[in-house]
């Protein structure tokens, strides 16, 4: 298979918190930590898709192309089946987060508690148009590139709600007042 | 246990019976193996390692466990399913991709007390032959990811996991595998098919029972978190202790996940089946918010059906039967079944008389629709379907009719699809529509009324 296919599939356009991200490069960091985990599944290499993808996209802030070739090559699968995988989970990313990535919950506990409320207090204040966001585009960055939003489905923590991820920090009870706090808690 | 202290404003309800969260927001506790062994922990594993792993299973079949991952099913006979002449290997997979709506339990467990899941899995392990587990994390949780592999390093250097285990020439590999948010991986065929690096689309059963033909198509068993973790409660207590927590056929603890609209939302892990309604909302969770009055329970994760405060259930056949009133109903699995839900995954929704209902199932449409793997087309297109009929609902565009049209949508994706994601998607709605059609129709109205492309043509036609 060529690399056509990927240029027409994978949506790697440029947003503006593209800066905040190095281009995808496979150095001897990135290779080890795939090594090892490929070690986990002794029985098929392509169990390891989803750790290899992880890695790149907790490193790279999303999956490139060129990342999806990496993956298989690493893995010794065809690309198609990389980008099945990048494709269908929502937990994977085809363009550049902002620097900050706020997932807030919209499923019904935390909705009940003003999530909804919570996404268009924290869209005013980062300058990002809350009407962008779709099922089509389920991640709006704003136009500094320092923050992004995304509706997430239930985060198990509807006791505490309304709950967001923040990159990989969990904050609970973050009321709609609480919006203004929550930015400034991540200053770029 | 008298010297278990909690942290302020933490402290269990005096109703609470603790096993598995007996170190949830315990004061001076920390996610250490020193910690957790300084407390007892790994003297269960330390005796079932002496057991025969047949005796194993057998304890935990006479406990009476019941799966908490959703569907209650006996997690000894579970156990029991794994071909007797099996050559293959056997891999346990632990589920927490905890993703049902309104359940919040499995989160504490893998971020406060990582190595009583650790022992429960290697106990689990050992009964059933297995020498490989994966503990399946969704991706949402990245600080418990890093908290369960830095316990399983510890465990390991111990000799609790690994080679050779206490010495009995036992081996056991954990390895974390997470997820990227998405609620089908929850389903354990889901779950396995996304372990193997594929898209986590369920698989038919028969044939793919899990037990038999799982994970690499080897006998693979598939546990809740908190299920594996009263395994090393049973094996502490005894199954004859355990099973006399709890009531008939609804044996131990377990942990009920409180949200929504009352006073004192939280986790309260409880004795099943011994506690009602009306202790649980009012004793325990302190009663609707000010000013409020109760509507409608959903018991059991979103999937359950709705209960109407109002209700009465006819409860059991014929002699016997007899009408149950909701604030009555025991939350165990048999008894929320008798009245048509379901005790599910622990998840317990409560709305008040502020609610609409056509908001909340709109709500629910919503996750469903965004979650359906796409596989089987009742589900994928009803799904979307539903959402968008429940879309005109709220926003005062529908037409009396299309209530008919949503229930008829429900019924056509119930029972009709690979997986239980389609039951799932459909009961909130058959019963919301069931238990509330008069406030759903109430908002819609005849002057909204919905053509075909067809349709306008042959009007515009005939008015010309
Ligand atoms: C759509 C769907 C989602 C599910 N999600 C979960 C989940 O998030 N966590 C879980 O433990 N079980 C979930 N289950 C149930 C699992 O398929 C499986 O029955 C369970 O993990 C078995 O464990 P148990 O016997 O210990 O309950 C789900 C089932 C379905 C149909
Ligand atoms: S019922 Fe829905 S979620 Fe389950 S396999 Fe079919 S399409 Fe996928
Ligand atoms: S509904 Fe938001 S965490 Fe469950």
């Amino acid at each position: 298979m060529s690399h056509e296919i990927l240029e027409h599939a994978v949506a790697s356009d440029t947003t503006p918190g593209t800066q905040h991200f190095k281009p995808f490069e496979a150095s001897a960091e990135i290779e080890a930590l795939a090594d090892e985990r490929i070690t986990h599944y002794p029985v098929s290499k392509l169990s390891a898709v989803l750790p290899l993808l992880h890695i790149v996209q907790h490193h790279f802030g999303f999956i490139s192309k060129e990342a999806i070739d990496w993956v298989a090559n690493k893995l010794e699968i065809e690309k198609i089946k990389v980008l099945s995988v990048v494709t269908f989970y929502p937990g994977f990313r085809q363009s550049a987060p902002g620097k900050f990535h706020y997932r807030i919950c919209r499923t019904l506990s935390c909705a009940m508690e003003g999530s909804y409320e919570l996404m268009e207090k924290i869209c005013e204040i980062t300058n990002i148009d809350r009407t962008q966001l779709s099922h089509h585009q389920p991640i709006v960055v704003s136009p500094c590139g320092n923050y992004s939003v995304e509706f997430a489905e239930c985060l198990a923590s509807c006791g505490t709600g309304p709950v967001c991820l923040v990159n990989d920090d969990f904050h609970e009870s973050v009321t709609p007042d609480k919006a203004q706090e929550l930015i400034d808690k991540y200053q770029a | 246990m008298a010297d278990i202290q909690y942290l302020p404003g933490k402290e269990p309800h005096p109703r609470e019976h603790r096993l598995i969260f007996k170190n949830i927001d315990r004061q001076g506790w920390d996610t250490s193996i020193a910690t957790y062994i300084a407390d007892g922990g790994y003297e269960q594993l330390k005796k079932a390692v002496k057991m025969e792993p047949g005796a194993i299973t057998d304890e935990v079949k006479k406990s009476g466990l019941r799966g908490r991952g959703g569907a209650g099913f006996p997690t000894g006979v579970k156990w029991g399913f794994i071909p007797p002449n099996n050559t293959k290997p056997v891999y346990l997979i632990c589920n927490c991709d905890e993703s049902e709506p309104g359940t919040f339990k499995d989160r504490y467990i893998v971020h406060q007390d990582p190595h009583q899941l650790i022992e429960g899995m290697v106990i689990s392990a050992f009964a059933v032959g297995s020498h490989t587990a994966y503990l399946y994390m969704r991706e949402e949780f990245p600080a418990a990811a890093e908290t369960m592999e830095a316990a399983i390093e510890e465990a390991r250097e111990k000799g609790f996991v690994g080679k050779n285990i206490l010495g009995t020439g036992f081996d056991l590999e954990i390895y974390v595998h997470r997820g990227a948010a998405a609620y089908i991986c929850g389903e354990e065929t889901g779950l396995i098919e996304s372990l193997e690096g594929k898209r986590p689309y369920p698989r038919i059963k028969p044939p793919y029972f899990p037990a038999a033909l799982g994970l690499y198509m080897a006998p693979t068993i598939v546990n809740n978190v908190e299920s594996l973790c009263h395994v090393k409660h049973i094996i502490e207590m005894g199954s004859d202790a355990y099973a006399k927590l709890g009531v008939e056929r609804n044996t131990g603890t377990r942990i009920l996940c409180v949200s929504g609209d009352v006073k004192k939302p939280g986790y309260y892990e409880v004795q099943v089946g011994t506690l009602t309604m009306r202790e649980l909302l009012y004793d325990i969770c302190g009663g609707p918010k000010d000013g409020r009055e109760f509507k409608a329970v959903i018991p059991g994760g979103s999937s359950s059906k709705i209960l109407r405060c109002d209700e009465t259930f006819k409860i059991g056949r014929g002699e016997d039967a007899k009408d149950l009133d909701f604030w009555d109903i025991q939350m165990d699995f048999d008894t929320l079944a008798a009245c048509g839900s379901m005790a599910g995954s622990g998840g317990v929704i409560v709305l008040d008389d502020s609610r609409k209902m056509s908001w909340v199932l709109n709500n629910i449409n919503h996750f469903y629709a965004h979650e359906s793997c796409g596989q089987c087309t009742p589900c994928r297109e009803g799904n979307g379907w539903m959402k968008k009929l429940s879309d005109r609902i709220v926003n005062g565009e529908a037409a009396p009719e299309d209530i008919q049209t949503l229930e008829d949508v429900a019924y056509q994706i119930d029972g009709k699809t690979i997986c239980a994601f389609g039951e799932a998607s459909s009961w909130p709605v058959e019963a919301i529509i069931a238990k509330f059609r008069d406030e759903l129709t109430a908002e819609t109205s005849e002057n909204n009324q919905y053509l075909s492309k067809e349709q306008l043509q042959r009007e515009e036609f005939l008015t010309q």
